[in-house]
């Protein structure tokens, strides 16, 4: 234990080193701790746990789902899937935190509650982060890393950055400079009257739209690409987020959503004027207005980490990683967090991760720590074995309440090895591109997937004789896929691997 | 050592299949799909798994093996998984990074809305695929 005034973790040799002390932060630290890694240091700049839900107090709700009473009892790991903004322990006491600190207005818990549930998080899981502690640049040494921080440097064979979405980003528009960001909006009150343009059209464009309506005068929202409503629909604050696209729809109420390529802003004594040209439409627009948002997006604060080959996507906005969260270009590089959503893994019919929302990026996080366990420190996770009759209901129950197959759709995959020497054993949870793409052994895997016309089906894949057959799995109007017509499925397709 | 990755409708610009669109068409076509970039090694389409994408190459170089064979290599402007896509079948072969490799991803249920909306890269796609036609049976034959 460190003592009062004490800060854990001073500069030098690590195995590991995590940064940042956001949720991504804080589940990895407390994963890793777990391992059996006996020198793991975690730093952050912030003074305290979740500095994001500080810095940005435009989210004043998170927007996924924590059910405070659900179908099954809190603290239990089916309860994961009805409690999207906890972090996940590995004993009760550590489990289901955040409906603690609910007021229950809405199941969206606010800001502030999040980042209580935090800190309690850390608190009882006891993880340890030295606050305070700001990175600062990296080099690559013999087979790690050296992080220089503001409190000196620190040595390690790998690091997980949790780094968050977190800095403003503008698209390299001439003029746009001039334009504040999204994240610098203030009161809509200073909009009163005002004829407002906003640059983008994703959650934050219309989030501050939103907020707008009652004060501008005139709003138009533009960007390249035409309106997503399938991706806004699913928001859970849609009815705040569809109301300027619904005032536009009827049309006539002052409110435009506009899909043109923005190719000048210039600004002027009175106000700005826009030039854009049409890319459903054809032509040239010019618009006048007082004021610019450019509701753009954010991305990820990378400092040198290109400059030491970490190959980014989407305009360098984000880390490119494999399917265990690693650099693709670095190896001993990992992420965690919300980052984690640039490696999408199989997109089956065109769906990605849930990597973006706590709910899915805690559970990459504890697959990071095994993975970084098993595979540079030779700590090899215990498997359960498991008896023949009992393989079939186990991996019924698995696709009818694993929160991690429900929250990683197509993404995450519960895995049975069949080992003829060693019997059969529970892998435990696996990315499923991990699983499909690489042949160890007969195996078998099971997930919860989207199926082409969008309905939850469950899936399995079984690896015999080094090949891999795909089997998905009808619909069921309750989802109960632990029913006896899907045990009769899997135990059929089971049949060679269980003999 | 990985180079930054280019803008992504620049790219685009250079590649014949978008050859044909206007800049703010093709800004349109970057900010509607993502892109995606693999390690060396990694599989990006795989032979018999379903719900497969339409990829373009944006840089890097990849291989198609078959049943463990490889057909071929695929490089900048390239595009594979088209076929899958349109047949609505598995795909026949798995097309695996031999560099770290980018790629624009087109999901499946998005591919004809972009052939019909864009009918230029429908013609430079089927342009592209009866040349592919015409040197299998030339090679064949």
């Amino acid at each position: 234990m460190v003592g009062v005034g004490e800060r854990p973790f001073p500069p030098g040799d690590y195995d590991v080193v995590v940064v940042g002390s956001g949720p991504g932060g804080l589940q990895v630290a407390y994963s890793l701790a777990r391992t059996g890694i006996r020198r793991c240091a975690v730093i952050s700049r912030d003074d305290r746990p979740g500095g994001m839900f500080r810095r940005f107090p435009v989210y004043q709700r998170l927007i996924s789902w924590t059910k405070p009473d659900a179908p099954v009892a809190r603290g239990t790991r089916e309860y994961e899937w009805y409690d999207h903004n906890s972090l996940v322990g590995d004993v009760e006491s550590h489990q289901a935190l955040t409906p603690l600190f609910m007021d229950r207005e809405l199941d969206l818990p606010a800001r502030p509650e999040m980042e209580s549930a935090l800190a309690e998080f850390a608190a009882r899981g006891e993880v340890q982060v030295r606050y305070g502690c700001e990175w600062e640049s990296t080099r690559i040494e013999g087979d790690g890393f050296v992080l220089a921080t503001s409190d000196g440097e620190y040595r390690c064979r790998a690091c997980v950055f949790a780094l968050g979405m977190t800095e403003a980003w503008k698209p390299p528009i001439p003029g746009l400079d001039a334009a504040p960001h999204y994240a610098d909006t203030r009161s809509p009150k200073l909009y009163e009257g005002k004829s407002v343009f906003i640059v983008g059209k994703r959650n934050s464009g219309f989030e501050v739209a939103q907020g707008l309506l009652p004060w501008a005068r005139r709003l138009v929202l533009a960007s390249p690409r035409p309106v997503d409503t399938a991706v806004l629909a699913f928001s859970p604050l849609r009815l705040r987020y569809l109301q300027p696209f619904d005032e536009h729809v009827r049309g006539g109420s002052g409110s435009h959503v506009v899909d043109a390529s923005i190719e000048r802003v210039e600004r002027h004594d009175g106000g700005y004027r826009i030039r854009t040209r049409g890319t459903t439409w054809k032509g040239e627009l010019t618009l006048e207005a007082d004021e610019v948002i450019a509701a753009t997006g954010f991305r990820t604060p990378l400092q040198d980490l290109p400059s030491l080959g970490v190959a980014t996507v989407h305009d360098g906005r984000l880390p490119a990683q494999t399917p265990y969260w690693e650099s693709v270009s670095v190896p001993g590089i990992y992420f965690a967090g919300n980052v984690t959503q640039a490696s999408p893994g199989l997109r089956k019919h065109g769906a990605t991760s849930s990597s973006g929302s706590v709910h899915g990026f805690r559970y990459n996080a504890r697959l990071v720590a095994q993975r970084i366990a098993e595979t540079m420190f030779g700590l090899r996770r215990e498997r359960r074995p498991l008896e023949p009759a009992e393989v079939v209901g186990f991996l019924a129950g698995e696709l009818a309440r694993a929160p991690e197959l429900w929250s990683q759709k197509a993404h995450l995959a519960r895995v049975v090895a069949f080992d003829p020497a060693g019997g059969m054993r529970d892998e435990g949870i696996v990315p499923l591109a991990q699983f499909v793409d690489h042949d160890d052994g007969d195996a078998c895997a099971v997930a919860v997937e989207y199926d082409a016309d969008g309905a939850i089906v469950p899936a399995l894949y079984v690896r015999h004789g080094g090949r891999l057959a795909e089997h998905v799995l009808p619909p069921h109007p309750l989802h109960a896929f632990d029913g006896d017509d899907y045990r009769r499925e899997l135990g059929a397709r089971l049949e060679p691997l269980l003999a | 050592m990985e180079a930054q990755s280019a803008n992504v409708v620049e790219t685009l610009a250079s590649l014949s299949l978008f050859g044909d669109l206007t800049y703010p068409e093709l800004e349109a076509v970057a900010h509607t799909f993502e892109e995606e970039a693999f390690a060396q090694g990694q599989r990006v389409l795989r032979q018999d798994v379903s719900g497969g994408s339409f990829y373009v190459i944006l840089s890097g170089e990849a291989r198609v093996v078959i049943d463990g064979e490889e057909r071929a290599v695929l490089t900048r402007g390239d595009f594979f998984g088209e076929i899958s896509v349109l047949t609505d079948t598995a795909p026949t072969a798995d097309v695996i990074a031999a560099t770290v490799l980018r790629c624009l991803v087109v999901p499946a249920h998005d591919l004809k809305p972009l052939m019909l909306s864009r009918p230029s890269v429908a013609y430079r796609m089927l342009q592209i695929e009866a040349r592919r036609l015409r040197a299998a049976n030339t090679w064949s034959g």
